[in-house]
Order: C-alpha cells, then structure tokens, then sequence
C-alpha cells in the first residue's frame, strides 16, 4: 500500500513540481524587458523537456560510445579489444547470424501477413471485418513476457509415452512421431524460425491496423478506372493499391525492424540465447549482467547504433518531405 | 479482444481510423456504402477464420490451464476439456491464489508504482516542449526536433550501461524512481512527436486570436491547446502505460526479482522454475495481462488513433 502511497506521491510531486518550475520560470521570463521575454519564453517550455532527453538519452549515449573503448569495469582503456574479442569470438557470430535472420524474415512477414489479413477483412461484413480485426490485434496488448510463456506453453514436450500437454507436440505424436523438444532444434536454424513466430504473432495486429488504414484511403476512382480499363483484381492489387500505399508499408517495415533489432523478452524468457538462438539485445543483458562487462555491453550497443544510422537517416528525410508537403 | 470499446456509440474500430492528413475527396470511409460488404469468396472467409484460430489457440490454451488443476494440467491436454467440461474435479480457481501469494500481488502493486508515474509526468512536460516546437519561434528550432525525431528510432539499449552507473552513484539502484525516470527520459521523444503533429494540426486562428486578445502563452496553453489536445494526450498515456507495463528489459536490470520486482520480472521468474507447474504460471502470466489488456480494450480508439499518426518508439 505505501508503495502506491509513494506512487501517488511522485506523481503529485513530479507534476507539481515540473508545474511550479514552469510557473516560476514563466515568471521571471515576463519580468525580463519585453523583447527579451520574448526570446527567452520559449526555452523556459521546452528546457525540462530537453533536459530530461540529454539526460536519459544523449548523454549515456555518448557515455555508451566512450565506454566501449574501456575494459569491463570501465577502469581502463583497451582500445578496440572489445569489439575484435567480440566479432572474433565463434559465439558473437552466431549471434550476429541470428539477428541477421531476423532482419530478414520478420519485418517481410509481417508487413505480408498484415496486408493480406488488411485486404482480405475488408471485403467481409463491417462486423466480419472487425471481429477478425479485433482478433490478430489481441496480441499487442500483451507483453513479451506474456507472450513467451504463451508460446512455451505451445512449444511445450514431455517425454514419450507421457500424455503430451503442449499443443504442438499433441499433434506431432497424433501423427505418430515422438515428441521433440522444439526449442532445442537447432538445425537450419528451426528454433529461432519458432522464436520468430512469436514475435510476427504479436506484430502483426499492428501491421495490419496502419496498413488497412492505408488501403482504406486509397481513392476509389483509381480502383474504379483500373477495373474499366479491364484489370483483375489482382493487377488492381499490385498496380493501383500497393504503389499508393507504399509510404506506410515503408513505415510498418522500420518500425518492426527496429522492434526485432531491440527484441529482447521474448528470446530471453523462452530460450535465454540458449541452442544457437541467441540475438543481439539478449546477448547485451547477459554481457551486462550476468557477465558483468560493461565494456563488452556498451561495444554492442555501439554496433546495434551503427545498423540502426541508415534508419535514423531514412526516419529524417521521411520527416522533412512530410513537413515540406504539409 | 480489442473488440468492444466501451462506450457504444462510435464502436472503435481499428481500422476506422482516419488516416492522418485525410483527403477530403473520393475515399472509402468505413461504413460508407459499397465498403465491401459480402464481396468475400468462400475461400477468403476460410481463410479468415483459420488465420483467427490460429492467432487465439495458443492464448485459449494458457487460459483453459490456468483454472485447472495441477493434477489435470499436467495429465492431459488443455483442449481435452471440449469432450469434458462438465467434469468439474478439474476446474479450480486456486492456481490464482497460489500466484498471487508466490509473489504476484506483491508485483501487481510494484508495477502500478512504477507505471503510474513514468505514464503521467512525462505528458505534462512533453506538452510545454510541444507547444513550444509548434507555436512559438526560436533559434535551431527545427534542428532540436529533428534531433527528436530522429531520437525515436534509436533503441533504449543505448542509454542502459552509462545510467546503471549513474542510478549506482545516486544510490537509486533498486528504487522505483530508477525505473519510472529511465522510462519518463524514453518515453520524451515520442511524446513530444504525437503531441507537436496533433498540436500542428489545430486551427491556428483559434490561436491567433488568443493573442490579440492578449492572452499569454501561458494562458493559451493552459485555456486552449491543453484541452484541445486531450486525445494525443491520451493516445500518449495508453501508449507509455502498455510500453512501462510490459516492460521486461529496464524493470530486470534496475530493479530485478525480489520485494520489488514488477509483474513481468516476477512472471519471467516463474517460468524459470519449472517444478511449479504450469497451472501456477498460466494463472501468474494472466494476472500480469489484466491490467494492459483492460486498458488496451477500454481505450483503445485513440491507442490506434497514436498509432496512425505514425508513431515510431525505439
């Protein structure tokens, strides 16, 4: 109870407070002459903003890049050795792989999945449509946590002979093979492809939210002029509808990409980055935590900021045509 | 899930949203005549219904689990109940009892603390910086929100190592503050982002005439853009409050298992320990769902409307 107490009184504390600061602040800005007031005023509301951003973000970002030259307990400086011990070591490049894989497979999927469960929902019913809408989005509200265990419940193996109370291996040994532990399968990489499940499980909802909107916008003449000009349904698809909804599927594809390069729950509860299925963010916590090397740690954080650059830069430019077009 | 908003009249539906920068003319807005009613073929229905089942087995499975007994959970699959539901020796409610003792009440409390705060400081703030970045001028303004934006694709790992020895130099490592702070910093830029494009999209007479009047800023912020501004406020809050709740990575390492563990650590925790069975963590998993998917269905409306309005956390 006193912790909710101690909640309620940050919250009064920290909105009171941060209110008082403006007050003051905005106070003192309007005893200054009117032309500096002026000038001043606008700091005044933004600076705690942006104190709180260099203080939570830019700065231990810069700190991150200086620490990734020291040695784990930040005490020495070791140059590069953190990143060749990494990048030389079989176990780094494994994870490296995975993530890789990742990259690859996910953001394609679920951008897929989302747009033909978008496309198809909507030539049912208004009621169909939101009934299956409603469904795939279930997942989004869960948390990684939630979702792994979900997951491990279904990937679930008890020894042969013993009744099987995971669903996946219910009907593996119904078709008459023995039961397999699933998340131990490393072959062709078949555990982290079972891993990926999960999270396109959980993404999909949002993929398919932005992109029905998307292909809800889409101006009907277009469709129409298209279906008069004697096209299918499906050159209407790839013609007309894609092509004018590639902005968001643009957009849907980053945003989970940045989601899988920073996924962490999920890997972390089901496997841990055991049997080869370990990926970037996992291998991170484990440096920094168990292992204790915040040397090593920061290093991966520094070449998880490198591949994340070209979408930074994609983010910005997005951004000016959007201002420029507004 | 998402289904049913709870107030009747404008059902929220995800896909009803309006895209942003709505174009007046010529779209297909949900409910308008020709959208698409009974055009589906069989087959897209079948195929409909399959990708739904799908989608809802895995998560009926850990439900069906959680309110049997450890002695049916554990002897027979979940889905034996369709040919038994009547054969009540397997039905319990105590696997909900047994969680919330082995430390999930505990947790359920410990996350509302952290949430609450990391959800509602950081909206008030954010929204002096929005108003800011949309209506007033002043020197690299465009460049600091650029550096926002760009701040919202880059992944909160970043910031990790450095502020574990920061909170360890102000002794906050293990306190509630350590958590909700490095979340209030995370949750900046996107907040900031949803509310200057909602804010950007007002009506910029309304405040033009404030001014002649000879409002100040303070005033007009206050008066007028605040309450024209509550769906992005709230589109944010829904937001951040699912994103602090479900978060594993931050609460583990700043605060981790023990008394102040959070509702996530503290179920990661039970899936570690096996020897407790399923039905215990099924039961554990579901109470650390409640919250996020009640506040996820109840609101939901304008966490879509944050959603379409392009929203990119790192």
């Amino acid at each position: 109870m006193i912790r909710v107490i101690n909640a309620l009184l940050a919250i009064i504390g920290g909105v009171g407070g941060a209110l008082l600061l403006y007050w003051i602040l905005n106070k003192l800005a309007e005893m200054l002459p009117q032309k500096w007031e002026e000038r001043v005023k606008p700091w005044v509301f933004i600076l705690p903003a942006l104190a709180a951003i260099s203080l939570f973000l830019i700065y231990p970002a810069v700190r991150t890049i200086v620490l990734s030259f020291a040695n784990s307990t930040s005490t020495a400086w070791v140059g590069l050795e953190n990143y060749t011990d990494l990048l030389g070591s079989r176990d780094f490049q494994i994870t490296l792989g995975n993530t890789l894989l990742w990259i690859a497979v996910v953001p394609a999927v679920v951008v897929a999945l989302g747009l033909g469960v978008a496309v198809l929902a909507d030539r049912l019913g208004a009621q169909g449509e939101k009934l299956t809408k409603s469904t795939i989005f279930l997942p989004m509200a869960i948390s990684g946590v939630g979702a792994a265990t979900i997951w491990r419940f279904v990937y679930e193996a008890r020894p042969a002979g013993e009744p099987q109370i995971g669903i996946q291996n219910a009907v593996w040994t119904a078709l008459g093979f023995d039961p397999v532990a699933w998340l131990t399968v490393d072959t062709l990489r078949f555990n982290s492809f079972l891993l990926m499940i999960v999270v396109i499980w959980a993404q999909v909802g949002f993929s398919m939210v932005l992109l029905s909107a998307a292909v809800k916008g889409v101006p009907v003449d277009t469709l129409e002029a298209a279906r008069i000009d004697g096209a299918n349904e499906r050159q209407i698809f790839f013609r007309v509808t894609v092509p004018q909804i590639w902005g968001t599927v643009i957009t849907v594809f980053i945003t989970v990409l940045i989601t899988v390069l920073k996924a962490f729950d999920i890997v972390f509860v089901m496997t841990n980055g055991n049997f080869n299925t370990d990926i970037i963010a996992v291998r991170f916590f484990n440096e920094l935590f168990r292992n204790g090397d915040n040397g090593r740690a920061a290093a991966i954080v520094v070449m998880l900021m490198i591949a994340v650059i070209p979408v930074v830069a994609y983010q910005v430019r997005h951004f000016r045509a959007e201002e420029a077009a507004r | 899930m998402t289904t049913t908003g709870t107030t009747p009249p404008p059902t929220p539906v995800p896909g009803e949203v309006k895209p942003r920068r709505a174009m007046p003319r010529g779209r297909r807005g949900a409910g308008a005549p020709g959208a698409g009613t009974g055009r589906a073929s069989p087959v897209v229905r079948i195929v409909l219904l399959l990708i739904c089942f799908l989608w809802l087995v895995p998560t009926i499975g850990i439900i069906v689990t959680s309110f049997r007994t450890a002695d049916a959970a554990l002897s027979s699959g979940w889905w034996t109940v369709i040919t038994s539901p009547l054969d009540f020796t397997q039905w319990t409610i105590t696997n909900y009892r047994q969680a919330w003792d082995a430390g999930m009440g505990n947790s359920f409390l410990n996350s509302f603390a952290v949430t609450l705060p990391a959800t509602i400081i950081p909206i008030m703030i954010a929204a002096f910086a929005a108003y800011a970045f949309t209506f007033m001028e002043f020197p690299f303004r465009d460049t600091l929100f650029v550096v926002i934006v760009a701040l919202l694709v880059v992944p909160n790992q970043v910031a990790l190592v450095p502020l574990l020895r920061l909170y360890t130099d102000f002794n906050l490592t293990g306190q509630f503050a350590a958590v909700y702070l490095a979340h209030i910093g995370f949750g900046m830029p996107l907040a900031i982002y949803i509310l200057r494009n909602y804010m950007s999209t007002l009506p910029k007479a309304v405040i033009e005439s404030a001014k002649i009047d000879g409002a100040s800023h303070f005033k007009t912020f206050w008066r007028l853009i605040v309450p024209m501004s509550v769906p992005a406020l709230a589109s944010f809050a829904i937001f951040q409050f699912l994103w602090v709740w479900n978060d594993l990575l931050i609460a583990l390492l700043y605060l981790g298992p023990g008394d102040k563990a959070v509702v996530t650590v503290t179920v990661a925790g039970l899936v570690g320990q096996q020897n407790q069975g399923w039905q215990l963590l099924t039961a554990g998993a579901i109470l650390s769902m409640v919250v996020p998917v009640a506040v996820f269905i109840a609101l939901q409306r304008y966490f879509v409307r944050g959603l379409t309005a392009g929203s990119v956390k790192g």
